[in-house]
C-alpha cells in the first residue's frame, strides 16, 4: 500500500495555492490533514500528480468570534477545535461531535475544513454545519464566494466547489443563548464512520420546542437537513407521538447504503432512533 | 545461623521460579523499540517483492502482460506461474495433504489470490510495478455458499483434481468435496436418539474470521550462490517445520537452509502455514542472487493468508426428561476455501473437533465432517485455539443451552448434572479421547458463587418482567460456558506434521559461573517464553531465572521442535525443558556427591543446591556445582553440564474453565453492553500467574471480538467486504470489557510439572459465553438460536424477527 | 521522481535525508533513519502502531509524508528512555503491569500514552481508554495497558500507585 508518485507543493498564501490548483487542473489536489486522501492514495484509488499542502498558509487556522458569527479556519484541526474556548462557549455541539470523530491521533491532524470540504458522506462535520446554518468561504481564481453548507453537498464526493477553489473558512451563526443541542452517533467502534447519526440544535420556550434544526450523517449520499422532521416537533413538548412523527419524517429522506454496518432497513431504523434521542437530549439541555 | 543467612523463603524467592509473577525479560527491549521483527531485518542489496492479486473470486487467467511493469524504474523481474514451473514450484503441498497454487496457474479461485510476484529495488518500485502488470481474466461463476458446493450443477473449482475420486483423507463424493471424516458409533448413537425422551436439533454456525496479529506475515530470503545456502528470516510459529518443508519442496539440502524466526508480533495461528509469499521470495532470491523481502499488507493478510472457523454444525442432543444427556450427533459442513490448507496434524482433517462431547458424560456420540471447496481464501487455521477446538466448544456449549431451554432447566444446572465426575478420570470419551484430569463441578460452583449466579437470575427475571410491561427496552442475558480444551499436540502415536512426530525439545547448557542457556524448539510470539522457560529451569535446578538465557527460533542452534500453536508450548516444550533440567540435576547430584564425599543417595535437593541428608551444614550450591562441572567431575565422567531432551507426550492435556458473561442489549438499536465477564481457568500448575492473567485477558478480548462482530464476510460475487481494519471488527480499549479472572488448580497427572497450557482457553471458552449471553437474553421472547456474530444490526434483526420492535 | 531534501529533529538530533514526495514518514524513520521501533500494523490509519510525537502531537506516521515533517521536532520510541538509559516511567509501567506481550503495538502505545499524560497528568480509567483508542493491541485486552499508564501517572505525579482491585 504505497501511494503513486506526485509532486509536492507547499504554498504560503491562498493566492499561490489557488494559482497552483488552477494551473495544474484536475491532476492537483489540496492536502489538509490527509486522513481521507492519503489512505485513498495508498490504495491507489486516488492518484493525484500534484499535492498542494495547505499547512504553510498563514491565517487558515484558528477559531474566532466575529459578532454573531464564529469563524473557523479551514486548517483548524479537530484537536484545536476541542481546545477552543470559543467553541466551548458558543457552539458546544461541535465539541461533542469532534470527540466522536475517528481517534485521538487522527484528531491532531484531521482538519475541520478537510472534513467538510471533500463531500465524504461518512464525515460528521457536514451534518453539523447544515444544522447550524453554516456557510463556507471558497477562494478561487475568480475571487471569493460564500456558499451555504445547505447548498454545498451534491453527491458523494461531489460538491459545489469548482476547479481551482479552496475552502478557506467556515462561518457559523452562533445559536441562541440557552439553546439545546446533541449529536447522537451510533458506530461500531472508535474510528468507524456512523452507522447513523443525528445532530439537533433547538430552543425551547415554555416547555415547547420553539426552533429546531436536525442534521443527519451517513444516511444518504450527502449529509441531510431533516426539515420536515424539525417542523414536526416545533410547538410540541416532544411527547412520544411527536418524536415518532419526527423520526418518520427523517426516515422518509434517508437513503443509506447497505454495508458492513447493516442493511438499509436497519440503518434507517436506527437513524430514526438517533433523531429521537438527539431531540430528547437536546431538549434536556435547553434552558 | 546468623542474620545474614537467607531463609529458605528468601532463597526460593531469589530464584524467581515457578509460581512467581516474574517480570518479563523481553520487555526491556520491546518497551524501547529494540525488538527485532522481520521487517526490521535489512541486508545489503536487499530487494522487495509484492503481489499482483486477483480482483475476481473465480476466473480464468487469459494472459499476463508484464512488459509495462518491467519498464518501471527499479522493477527487476515479474515472476508468474510459468516462471515457477521451470523450478517445479508453481504449486506447493499444503499441511492438509492438498496442493495449492503458489501463483495463479490458469485460474484464480479466490479474490486477492496471488497472480504474479514483482521484484524491485524497494517497496515503492514494487508497488508501482504491480500496478502496471496487465492481467486479462475471463470471469467464471463464483461458488460462495458452502451449502451449495455439492449441488449437481455447482461450478467445478479445482480442475486439477478432475477424475480424482479420493484425496488425502479418503473418498470424495463430488467435484467440490474434499473429505468426509467420521468418528464414533453411528448405530449406537442412532439407537440412543430413537429411544430419547427429549431431543434438540440446531444448525449452529461458526462464521469465518481471521487471527490478524498486529504484525502481518513476512519474510526475508537470502540465497548465497557460492555456498548454496538459503537463509530465511520469517514470521514463523514453527521454524523447523518451515526448514523441512522448504528442503522437501525446493530440493535443497536441509543443512543448507537456515530458518530464523526473530521477534514475532503475534501469531494466533496465522503464522503456522507456508504461504506463496515465502516461496516467491525464496525463488526470487535464488534467481537474482540478492536478498528479497516480502511484507504482506493488512488487506492481503485479511483476505489471503489463512482464515479460521467457517464451520456449520448441525447438532443434535438426546436426553432424558430430567436432563441427563444420552447421545450426541453432529454433522459439520466445513468450508475450506479454494485449497485445503488447514493447519492440522496430518491425520486430523477436522483437527480435534471430536472433543465436541465437551465436559459432559455422553455415553454415545457420532460425528461426521464434510470438507468442501468454495471460492474463498484457503486456510482453516487454529485462531488462538487447538485444532478446531473452539468450533467444538462453541458447538456443544451452545447446544447444551438449547437443551436446557427445551427442558426448562437452568443452563448451569444442566451442566452440573452432566459433568464428567472427578472419579471418572482418566475418562474415555465416546469420540475417542482420554481426558487426563478434571474437577468440573468445583470450578463451575466456584464461578457461580463468585458472580452470585442466583441473584443474577433474579435480576434477569425482574428485567424481563419490566420489559414485558413496557418499562424498559433493554434485555439481559447471562451466558454460561464450561469448556474442556484439548491441547499439547501431541503424542507421536497420533500426531504428526508431514510425517514428523509432534514432540518438542530443549537443550540446556550450564556455564561454569552458574549461568546457562536454554534453547527450545518452541517459538514465542508474545507468550513470554524467555521469561517462563527460565522459571521452570530455575525451580528444577535451583539457578536464578535471571541467570538462564532462553533462545528460540534459530534452526541452526535450537533443537528440532514443532513450534508454538495449539497451546502446545507448555504441555510439550515445557515438559522437554523440565526433563532436560532434570538431566542436568541428575548429573549435578553425582558431582555434588563426589565433592561432598557422600553417596548420591545420601543427598537431597534443597531449593538451590544439594544437602547431605541429616547434615544440614554439608551443602553444595548449584552455582558451585556448575563450577565443579568444569574442573573436578568424578573420575570417568565427562566434564561439562549440558543436557538435551526430546519430549514425546504420553497424552494431550485438558485445560478447562467456567466463564460467565452478563450482558444487556437495547432491542431498538441492537447495541449491547457487557456488564460483567468472569473467567475461571484451570490450566493445572501455574508457572507465571502474571503471564497467565495476561493471556486470559488477551484471549477473552479476541473471543469478544469474534462473538460480537469479527467476521470475514463475502458478498455473493466473492468480494471480501470486511478486508481492512475499518470493517473487520478489531475492538479498541473503549469497546473492550473489563475482565475478572480466577482459577482452580488440577495438575495434569502425566506432565512433568503438571502444567496444561492456557493461552487459548479464553478464546475457546469465551466465544460461547458471549454467544450464550446474547441467546439467553433473547430466549424469553421465544428464540432458540441466533447465529454469530452478534453485531448491532444482527441483534436488532433478531429483535425484529421476534416481533418486539415497534411498527 | 525527483527527490526532496528534508531536515528534522528526531529524538533531539538533527537529521536529514533525500526523499520522494510520496515517501511516508514511517518509512523515512524506519528505512532512512534505521529506527525500527516505529511499526506498521494496518496501513489504513486504524491501528496506531506507527504513532510518533510530532511537535507535541500524537501522529500516525503511516498517514503523513516525510516532506510534510520537514522542520519538525519528532520523538520516536527510541527517544523515550531517561537520559541515563533507564526506562521512563511509562516504559517501566508497561513492564511492571504486564502491559505488553508480543511488543508490536507497544512503541505506538507508549508514544500515545506519553502525550496523553502530558496533556492530562491524572487521567481517569475512562480517559485513558479513550486516549489510547487510536491504538490497537491484539494481545493484552488493554486492561494491563490501562494499569501501566496509571502506574506511570502515579510515578510522574510522585504518588503511590495502588493497583485497582479486581
Amino acid at each position: 500500500m504505497i501511494p503513486g508518485p506526485f509532486s509536492y507543493h507547499r504554498p504560503t498564501t491562498v493566492a499561490d495555492a489557488v494559482k497552483l490548483l488552477s494551473t495544474l487542473g484536475d491532476d492537483a489536489r489540496p492536502l489538509a490533514g490527509g486522513h481521507s486522501l492519503v489512505p485513498m492514495m495508498k490504495l491507489r484509488l486516488a492518484t493525484p500528480e500534484h499535492l498542494i499542502d495547505l499547512h504553510d498558509i498563514a491565517g487558515l487556522k484558528g477559531v474566532t468570534r466575529d459578532g454573531n458569527n464564529v469563524l473557523i479556519g479551514a486548517m483548524t484541526t479537530q484537536h484545536e477545535l476541542l481546545a477552543s474556548e470559543v467553541i466551548a462557549k458558543s457552539i458546544p455541539v461541535l465539541h461533542e461531535a469532534a470527540l466522536l470523530i475517528a481517534d485521538p491521533q487522527v484528531r491532531y491532524r484531521g482538519t475541520v475544513g478537510g472534513n467538510v470540504a471533500n463531500g465524504d458522506p461518512g464525515n460528521d462535520m457536514p451534518a453539523l454545519m447544515l444544522t447550524l446554518g453554516a456557510a463556507y468561504r471558497l477562494e478561487g481564481p475568480n475571487g471569493v464566494r460564500k456558499v451555504a453548507a445547505a447548498d454545498y453537498y451534491q453527491g458523494a464526493y461531489f460538491t459545489a466547489i469548482e476547479a481551482g477553489e479552496i475552502l478557506t473558512s467556515i462561518s457559523i451563526p452562533v445559536p441562541a443563548a440557552g439553546h439545546g443541542h446533541a449529536y447522537e452517533k451510533l458506530k461500531r467502534k472508535v474510528g468507524d464512520y456512523a452507522t447513523a447519526a443525528a445532530a439537533v440544535v433547538l430552543t425551547m420556550s415554555g416547555g415547547k420546542v420553539e426552533t429546531c434544526a436536525i442534521g443527519l450523517t451517513n444516511l444518504s449520499e450527502t449529509p441531510l437537513l431533516a426539515d420536515a422532521a424539525a417542523k414536526a416537533v416545533i410547538g410540541t413538548s416532544l411527547d412520544a407521538a411527536s418524536l415518532k412523527k419526527a423520526a418518520a419524517a427523517a426516515q422518509a429522506i434517508m437513503a443509506p447504503a447497505a454495508d458492513a454496518r447493516g442493511p438499509v432497513e436497519y440503518r434507517k431504523h436506527v437513524g430514526g432512533i438517533m433523531v429521537m434521542r438527539a431531540l430528547q437530549r437536546a431538549a434536556a439541555k435547553a434552558a | 545461623m546468623n542474620d545474614m543467612t537467607p531463609t529458605r523463603e528468601e532463597r526460593s524467592a531469589a530464584l524467581e521460579g515457578m509460581g512467581c509473577k516474574r517480570k518479563r525479560v523481553e520487555d526491556i527491549r520491546f518497551t524501547q523499540g529494540k525488538g527485532n521483527y522481520v521487517d526490521d531485518v535489512k541486508l545489503p542489496g536487499m530487494l522487495h517483492g509484492d503481489f499482483v492479486r486477483s480482483p475476481h473470486a473465480h476466473a480464468r487467467v487469459k494472459s499476463i502482460d508484464d512488459s509495462e511493469a518491467l519498464k518501471v524504474p527499479g522493477v527487476l523481474a515479474v515472476i508468474t506461474a510459468e516462471t515457477l514451473k521451470t523450478v517445479n514450484l508453481a504449486w506447493m503441498p499444503t499441511l492438509a495433504g492438498d496442493v495449492q497454487m503458489v501463483l495463479a496457474d490458469g485460474k484464480v479461485l479466490f479474490q486477492n489470490q496471488e497472480v504474479a510476484f514483482v521484484v524491485a529495488t524497494d517497496r515503492y518500485a514494487a508497488d508501482d510495478g504491480i500496478n502496471k502488470v496487465k492481467v486479462e481474466y475471463e470471469a467464471l461463476a463464483p461458488l460462495i455458499d458452502p451449502f451449495k458446493s455439492m449441488d449437481a450443477d455447482a461450478p467445478v473449482l479445482r480442475e486439477d483434481l478432475a477424475g480424482k475420486t479420493s484425496g488425502a483423507h479418503g473418498p470424495r463424493k463430488h467435484h467440490n468435496h474434499i473429505f468426509e471424516w467420521t468418528v464414533g458409533d453411528k448405530d449406537l448413537t442412532n439407537a440412543a436418539f430413537s429411544k430419547a425422551e427429549v431431543t434438540i436439533k440446531e444448525m449452529i454456525s461458526y462464521h469465518r474470521t481471521h487471527p490478524s496479529p498486529l504484525e502481518t506475515c513476512q519474510c526475508v530470503c537470502s540465497f548465497d550462490k557460492i555456498k548454496g545456502e538459503l537463509t530465511i528470516w520469517g514470521t514463523f510459529q514453527a521454524p523447523h517445520v518451515i526448514r523441512t518443508v522448504v528442503s522437501l519442496i525446493a530440493k535443497l539440502p536441509e543443512q543448507k537452509i537456515h530458518v530464523i524466526s526473530p521477534d514475532i508480533g503475534g501469531g494466533f495461528g496465522n503464522k503456522v502455514g507456508a504461504y506463496p509469499g515465502y516461496i516467491c521470495a525464496a525463488v526470487a532470491s535464488i534467481v537474482t542472487g540478492k536478498p528479497v523481502k516480502w511484507v504482506e499488507d493488512r488487506i492481503e493478510n485479511l483476505t489471503a493468508t489463512s482464515f479460521a472457523r467457517d464451520y456449520h454444525m448441525t447438532t443434535e442432543i438426546a436426553a432424558t426428561k430430567d436432563g441427563k444427556v444420552t447421545g450426541l450427533r453432529v454433522h459439520v459442513l466445513a468450508d475450506h476455501g479454494a485449497f485445503d490448507a488447514c493447519a492440522d496434524p496430518s491425520k486430523w482433517p477436522a483437527g480435534f473437533f471430536n472433543i465436541v462431547t465437551g465436559s459432559y458424560d455422553f455415553p454415545v456420540a457420532h460425528l461426521a465432517v464434510d470438507g468442501v471447496y468454495t471460492n474463498k481464501a484457503p486456510g482453516g487455521v487454529a485462531y488462538r485455539c487447538s485444532f478446531r477446538v473452539t468450533e467444538a466448544a462453541y458447538c456443544i456449549e451452545r447446544a447444551m443451552d438449547i437443551l436446557a431451554q427445551k427442558l426448562g432447566m437452568d443452563p448451569a444446572e444442566l451442566r452440573l448434572k452432566n459433568f464428567i465426575k472427578p472419579e471418572q478420570f482418566p475418562y474415555h470419551s465416546a469420540l475417542g479421547w482420554e481426558y487426563d484430569s478434571g474437577n468440573y463441578g468445583t470450578a463451575m460452583r466456584k464461578a457461580m458463587e463468585k458472580v452470585k449466579y442466583a441473584e443474577l437470575r433474579k435480576e434477569q427475571a425482574a428485567m424481563r418482567a419490566a420489559f414485558k410491561r413496557g418499562e424498559t427496552r433493554e434485555i439481559m442475558g447471562i451466558g454460561v460456558s464450561f469448556f474442556t480444551e484439548i491441547v499439547g499436540a501431541g503424542p507421536s502415536k497420533n500426531c504428526d506434521i508431514l510425517g514428523i512426530a509432534m514432540f518438542d525439545s530443549c537443550e540446556i547448557r550450564m556455564h561454569p559461573t552458574g549461568a546457562g542457556i536454554a534453547r527450545v524448539g518452541s517459538k514465542s510470539q508474545g507468550q513470554g517464553h524467555e521469561t517462563t522457560w527460565a522459571q521452570i529451569i530455575a525451580t528444577e535446578i535451583g539457578i536464578p531465572a535471571d541467570n538462564i538465557m532462553v533462545e528460540e527460533g534459530n534452526t541452526d542452534t535450537a533443537p528440532y521442535g514443532l513450534g508454538t500453536y495449539g497451546s502446545r508450548s507448555t504441555p510439550v516444550a515445557g515438559a522437554a525443558i523440565a526433563m532436560a533440567a532434570r538431566k542436568i540435576k541428575a548429573k549435578a547430584q553425582m558431582i555434588a556427591a563426589y565433592k561432598l564425599e557422600v553417596h548420591e543417595d545420601d543427598l537431597e535437593f534443597d531449593i538451590d543446591g544439594f544437602r547431605v541428608k541429616g547434615l544440614p551444614e554439608k551443602f553444595m550450591s548449584m552455582k558451585d556445582i556448575c563450577w565443579a562441572a568444569y574442573n573436578s567431575v568424578p573420575p570417568g565422567m565427562e566434564p561439562g553440564l549440558e543436557a538435551v531432551s526430546y519430549y514425546d507426550p504420553p497424552n494431550m492435556t485438558y485445560p478447562f474453565g467456567a466463564y460467565i458473561c452478563v450482558m444487556t442489549i437495547d432491542v431498538d438499536t441492537g447495541v449491547y453492553k457487557v456488564k460483567r465477564f468472569y473467567a475461571l481457568d484451570d490450566c493445572g500448575t501455574r508457572i507465571n500467574p502474571m503471564i497467565i492473567e495476561g493471556q486470559v485477558h488477551g484471549g477473552l478480548t479476541e473471543a469478544f471480538a469474534i462473538a460480537m462482530g469479527q467476521e470475514i464476510r463475502y458478498d455473493a460475487e466473492g468480494n471480501v467486504v470486511t478486508g481492512s481494519f475499518m470493517d473487520f471488527f478489531m475492538p479498541t480499549a473503549v469497546e473492550t470489557p473489563h475482565w475478572e479472572t480466577d482459577f482452580t488448580v488440577t495438575p495434569s497427572p502425566h506432565h512433568p510439572i503438571g502444567a496444561k497450557g492456557v493461552g487459548e482457553s479464553p478464546n475457546v471458552g469465551g466465544v460461547p459465553a458471549f454467544s450464550n449471553a446474547v441467546n439467553d437474553a433473547f430466549s424469553f421472547l421465544g428464540s432458540t438460536h441466533i447465529q454469530m456474530p452478534h453485531d448491532y444490526w444482527r441483534n436488532w434483526a433478531a429483535a425484529k424477527n421476534l416481533g418486539v420492535l415497534a411498527a | 521522481m525527483a527527490k526532496t531534501h528534508v531536515t528534522m529533529k528526531v529524538n533531539g538530533a538533527e537529521v536529514e535525508g533525500l526523499v520522494e514526495p510520496r515517501t511516508l514518514l514511517v518509512h523515512f524513520i524506519r528505512e532512512n533513519l534505521q529506527m525500527t521501533g516505529t511499526h506498521i500494523g494496518c496501513e489504513t490509519t486504524h491501528c496506531g502502531a506507527c504513532t510518533v510525537d510530532i511537535d507535541g502531537m500524537s501522529v500516525k506516521s503511516c498517514t503523513m509524508f516525510a516532506v510534510q515533517a520537514n522542520g519538525s521536532d519528532i520523538t520516536t520510541i527510541e527517544g523515550v528512555a531517561n537520559a541515563d538509559g533507564s526506562l521512563s516511567a511509562l516504559q517501566e509501567g508497561f513492564r511492571m503491569m504486564h502491559g505488553l506481550q508480543c511488543g508490536f503495538c507497544t512503541p505506538g502505545m507508549i508514544m500515545r500514552a506519553q502525550r496523553l499524560l502530558k496533556e492530562n497528568p491524572k487521567p481517569s480509567e475512562e480517559e485513558i481508554r479513550i486516549g489510547i483508542s487510536g491504538n490497537i493491541c491484539r494481545c493484552t485486552g488493554y486492561q494491563n495497558i490501562v494499569k501501566a499508564i496509571q502506574y506511570a501517572a502515579a510515578k510522574i505525579n510522585g504518588v503511590e500507585f495502588r493497583e485497582a482491585a479486581e
